[in-house]
């Protein structure tokens, strides 16, 4: 088996009291996108942190192209890429020179670099704003000029923290074609996310964390189709929970509630629909099981102390 | 790695001094009328109003006691604490701003460039912006004709020290800030009365005999003491001894900015 271009094995990180990183290992194959979710506070942070050699793992190595974190940090983060949940970009810069400043710091000849600026503002869809600051760009330009600024050594590997949170749709949709782009080119992703669609749409593989440890890893639609019955109805509506003790509960494998709404993960939909029909009342969504509903069963529904 | 680990600092800081110096020349002129204009106002308005009513201070040398004028006196005195405020000034709430508000040093920090280094480029950068100020002050000084003397040349790099050494201090406090208030307590407690007991304003002699002590091992005085006696076109005494005590606290309080930094960004 061809060596992993990124492992980690038994990882672990405490602050104080706190375990943040319990035991996590797993690896990125060349050209593969890996996807890491987890509600806030599962360590998905701290991880990205000791892949970069910013934190310090207690225990556990990491392994990145025949190099170790954190020795050879620098010789390791020379081959990649990182946009960070915050943006980092110079205000006091224009976008051009935003890269440029960046490259710098990558070892590169300004020559180099400013040969490679059109293309990486073109990449980014910014070629008109290559003079503008960072204050003047939206939030979506802003983080497509992250994901530049984060190519222009040309990395194999780039590591996104949420590189889509605040975004609106259109600017999510456009950012996800430029990854698409890259995983097209051969570069390897690691990317965590909150949002699920992104992740599927994304990942060819998910790990999902919760109090730092890794509780699930695999394919996105084998993850769902290991963990999860086909279909989803929701319902809700004045008397939607006195469901959970009607006979329509037979056609369902599980519920769960959630406020004011039933969910019912079923096998027979079909039956289940039929049942739910003496209830013209309620309102009901159908619909295939998502990862969202993965993530919810995996994690729990409750909202964390420190979301 | 330890937070005391002996610092490790590589040619990688250059791109940082140079993203530094890139953001400076876009504001290069507000920032120096700033820099600059304070110090001579003070400098014009002390020096030449208080120096109708003082006219000659005494000032020891190895000839002996000088007379000189109290502008020279202010002259030669103040600048080195220009040199101070604008290394502290830079060395604080720039640096502040770049490592905490806009988080330009965990930026710098994703790509190959170390803590230590970002720390290092820091430190020379707010020295830089010292030598710059008191450059400019010096060739105000020259065209007001305080001084001629050609052991100027001399003082220049000795005010770049100076720089370096108080820029070393404020990254120690820099790193212990949680916002810019804190600041106010580095400059009102400790540069301010720093700044009274070094020498810039009136002779030491008139200090209190306890007083003089601590003044003897306070930073700003020991580069006053360097730079007057060139001011004036004579050498200065012991300087050796002054030149160890600013290497010192350069040294030491580079070392443990750094610890503290490291510190601050295991977290």
């Amino acid at each position: 088996m061809a060596e992993s271009l990124f492992s980690v094995n038994q990882l672990a990180k405490r602050f104080g009291d706190n375990e943040v990183v319990r035991g996590l290992s797993f690896s990125i194959e060349p050209g593969e996108c890996l996807g890491v979710i987890g509600p806030n506070g599962a360590g998905k942070t701290t991880t990205i942190r000791m892949c970069l050699g910013l934190t310090a793992p207690d225990s556990g190595t990491i392994h990145a192209m025949g190099l170790q974190m954190p020795h050879d940090a620098l010789a390791i983060k020379q081959q990649l890429g990182v946009v960070s949940q915050m943006d980092t970009l110079d205000p006091d810069f224009s976008c051009a020179e935003n890269l440029l400043v960046y490259g710098r710091y990558f070892g590169l000849k300004d020559k180099d670099i400013k040969e490679r600026i059109p293309s990486l503002l073109e990449f980014a869809s910014l070629t008109s704003k290559a003079g503008a600051r960072p204050g003047e760009l939206s939030g979506g330009m802003k983080r497509r000029l992250s994901l530049a600024r984060a190519l222009v050594n040309n990395p194999r590997l780039l590591l996104l923290d949420e590189p889509t949170t605040g975004l609106d749709p259109q600017a999510r949709h456009l950012m996800w074609e430029r990854l698409q782009l890259l995983l097209q080119q051969g570069k390897s992703i690691l990317l965590t996310t909150h949002f699920m669609d992104e992740a599927e749409r994304l990942c060819s593989r998910l790990l999902v964390l919760d109090h730092g440890k890794k509780i699930a890893e695999g394919k996105p639609r084998d993850l769902i189709a290991e963990h999860l019955e086909p279909d989803v109805v929701e319902v809700f509506g004045q008397g939607a929970l006195a469901l959970v003790d009607s006979p329509a509960r037979a056609h369902a494998a599980r519920v769960e509630v959630s406020g004011e709404t039933v969910f019912f993960y079923t096998h027979s939909a079909h039956q289940l629909l039929e049942a739910l029909s003496a209830y013209p009342q309620l309102r009901t969504l159908h619909r295939p099981a998502n990862l969202e509903d993965l993530f919810l069963k995996l994690t729990g529904r409750q909202i964390r102390e420190d979301a | 790695m330890t937070m005391w680990q002996f610092p490790r600092v590589t040619l990688r800081f250059w791109p940082v001094f140079l993203r530094n110096l890139l953001v400076w020349r876009k504001l290069a002129i507000p920032s120096l009328v700033g820099n600059i204009a304070e110090p001579l106002i003070s400098l014009v308005a002390f020096g030449y109003g208080m120096g109708a009513m003082v006219g000659q201070v005494t000032v020891q040398t190895p000839d002996g006691p000088t007379a000189v004028p109290y502008i020279l006196f202010l002259a030669s005195g103040s600048i080195c604490m220009s040199a101070m405020n604008a290394a502290s000034f830079e060395a604080l709430y720039s640096a502040f701003s770049r490592m905490h508000v806009q988080k330009t040093w965990d930026g710098i920090m994703n790509a190959p460039v170390g803590l230590d280094d970002i720390v290092f480029a820091e430190m020379i950068w707010a020295a830089f912006k010292a030598l710059f100020t008191i450059t400019a002050i010096m060739g105000v000084m020259l065209g007001l004709g305080i001084t001629h003397s050609p052991k100027l040349l001399l003082a220049w790099p000795i005010l770049f020290g100076v720089g370096i050494t108080f820029s070393c201090m404020a990254l120690v406090f820099n790193a212990l800030a949680n916002g810019y208030e804190f600041f106010t307590y580095y400059f009102t407690l400790f540069l301010t009365p720093v700044m009274f007991m070094s020498g810039v304003f009136f002779p030491l002699e008139q200090l209190p005999p306890l007083m003089r002590v601590v003044s003897d091992w306070l930073p700003l005085s020991n580069a006053v003491a360097l730079v007057r006696p060139l001011f004036m076109d004579q050498w200065p005494q012991d300087a050796l001894r002054h030149v160890l005590v600013l290497a010192v606290y350069a040294c030491a309080s580079f070392w443990v900015a750094l610890a503290l930094t490291r510190k601050r960004f295991s977290k």
